[in-house]
């Protein structure tokens, strides 16, 4: 992990309000694995707080992010100009699991949830493994779907039934009876709980990430925490950092019940 | 150049101290601040048992500033002094001992416990806003605060910081209160309560509802408080609310603090602590200060 300025290549609007980000940082890119993110800094101290934002693709030297503005910060990210610098800290998180080479994978993104679920699906068809993507949109406004075309077979979901499947990720991978065993998500929490029902409920094991207001990026405030079954070997009370031992979950250890949404 | 202070005997190399809560206990900033560096490190608050806090969300970014409702999770002492301490002690830093509880009982257990520690100074939080019991009903009633203050300096081997709560009507009437208990020296300013409210939702941002407001934003009430506490009573004071900067440290030092302590500007900058240090000590040599002690309280 690393607090560094990066350099702003390039950014683009994808689909309405949804940005595609490219950063020079090296040291970032050399470490970053699927499934982490990175916290950037605004550079109005009145927003003090860092952004985190998932790391949707890694090239060398270079770090891609997509993201939706939902704020003051991210606004400002989306104005950023080629040649200006952003302050980061990162990759932070733990990531996916690897797994073993030819295993099946389901891998899911609903929303902006989609983003670090491209560079996942990369790795896991470097390594050799089967790989089905499902990916969850509100409407017609797809972004990144044809970038995954290349890893594996594309699902397409959406809310209104403009494209692909009418209904939801888990609708579609029971329609289509798409392998279960072992499951990669990132999205809104009602997908990731219905998800992680449906796997678990089919024998299957759910890796999901989970997003949380955050603070300190690195595990010292306890801002970002989520309820776990047992007691975790850090806090010594059930709960787990979602920023230091999360984003990423076995969907079994988690207490959803804890979770007030 | 002296940048040393000294609080009720224990003497730091520099006013820089980090705020509890904010920091852990060093161990997650170690890997961009070099805590030999700094003043001190104050640990987030420690109770007899973990406790779990509060419900997610916990915190939220206001204008300039924050709101955090942690509700002091902690792993409770037994971890505390097999891991944490131990990990500190690596440093040639003050460890200051930040306590809560939910009953006298409870500060008092927790305080039992750090007599054979390698804890330095102990700061008492008797002012966090978001404890149902304990904590801040203990900091806005000036006969509790004596008593709980009496109570602990009883058995304390160490000498104790009261740390207080700003959600009073007058700081200073707790601040004599705290004094006239024995307290070594205060520590303020703890949060302000507040709240924030998603317009879209309708509802409360934090899950607790109500949140500690910290960061640049309360910066000027801080200053203000420590300001009227120092010329109220006789003992040290360790300054904080919104500092982000050595201007800021100063600010504070000449309202009357010996010390400071850095909290949220650590989320904004995690090397900031070690950037106040020496941006205090570039402000001596511009400024022709030879010892910061002249400094402490100067302001008319």
């Amino acid at each position: 992990m690393e607090y560094s300025k990066a350099s702003v290549v390039s950014v683009r609007e994808i689909a309405p309000s949804i940005y595609d980000m490219l950063l020079k940082a090296p040291g970032i890119a050399k470490e970053a694995r699927p499934g982490q993110f990175i916290c950037l800094y605004s550079e109005d101290s009145a927003h003090l707080l860092p952004r985190p934002i998932s790391i949707c693709e890694v090239f060398p030297d270079h770090v891609r992010l997509v993201f939706r503005i939902a704020g003051y910060g991210t606004k400002e990210l989306s104005l950023k100009k080629e040649g200006e610098t952003v302050t980061v800290l990162g990759p932070i998180g733990n990531g996916y699991p690897e797994f073993e080479s030819g295993k099946s994978i389901t891998v899911v993104g609903g929303g902006i949830g989609i983003p670090p679920m491209l560079y996942l699906a990369r790795k896991l068809h470097e390594n050799g493994n089967e790989v089905n993507v499902v990916l969850g949109y509100r409407d017609a406004g797809l972004f990144l779907n044809e970038a995954f075309a290349g890893y594996g077979k594309v699902y397409i979901a959406t809310d209104d039934g403009s494209v692909g499947y009418h209904g939801n990720v888990v609708g579609l991978i029971e329609t289509e009876k798409l392998p279960v065993d072992t499951v990669c998500a990132c999205g809104p929490m009602p997908m990731l709980k219905g998800l992680a029902a449906y796997t678990e409920a089919n024998g299957g094991k759910a890796y999901i990430s989970l997003e949380e207001r955050m603070a300190c990026g690195v595990g010292a405030c306890l801002g970002c925490i989520t309820k776990t079954k047992e007691t975790d070997g850090h806090s010594h009370v059930k709960n787990k950092r979602i920023c230091t031992e999360g984003p990423v979950f076995d969907s079994s250890e988690l207490d959803f019940g804890g979770a007030k949404r | 150049m002296n940048t040393s202070v000294s609080l009720a005997g224990v003497t730091l190399k520099n006013p820089v101290l980090t705020a509890s809560g904010t920091f852990g206990s060093g161990m997650e900033f170690s890997r961009f601040v070099d805590l030999n560096k700094l003043g001190g490190v104050v640990t987030k608050g420690v109770s007899v048992v973990p406790w779990e806090g509060n419900a997610t969300p916990r915190v939220a970014e206001t204008a300039s500033g924050m709101l955090n409702a942690i509700g002091l999770q902690n792993p409770g002492l037994d971890v505390f002094l097999e891991r944490d301490l131990p990990f500190l002690s690596k440093f040639d830093t003050v460890k200051v001992v930040n306590v809560c509880g939910h009953t006298e009982e409870e500060y008092l257990g927790a305080v039992e416990r750090l007599n054979d520690s390698i804890a330095d100074l102990l700061e008492i939080n008797i002012s966090c806003p978001n404890v149902k019991a304990g904590g801040i009903t203990f900091g806005t009633d000036p006969v509790m605060v004596e008593k709980i203050t009496k109570a602990i300096k009883g058995i304390s081997k160490k000498p104790v910081f009261m740390k207080l709560s700003p959600n009073v009507t007058d700081i200073t009437e707790i601040a004599r209160a705290a004094e006239a208990g024995g307290a070594d020296g205060i520590s303020l300013i703890n949060t302000l309560m507040g709240m924030k409210i998603d317009i879209l939702r309708r509802k409360c941002l934090l899950a607790n509802k109500t949140g500690g407001l910290s960061g640049p934003a309360i910066k000027p009430v801080a200053v203000r408080m420590v300001y009227q506490v120092s010329r109220c009573v006789n003992v040290p004071l360790i300054g904080m609310g919104g500092i982000a900067s050595a201007e800021d440290a100063i600010e504070f030092m000449m309202a009357g603090a010996t010390a400071v302590s850095v909290g949220t500007a650590n989320f904004h900058n995690p090397r900031v602590t070690e950037e106040i240090v020496s941006g205090i000590e570039r402000f001596m040599k511009e400024q022709h200060i030879e010892d910061i002690r002249d400094i402490i309280g100067c302001a008319e």
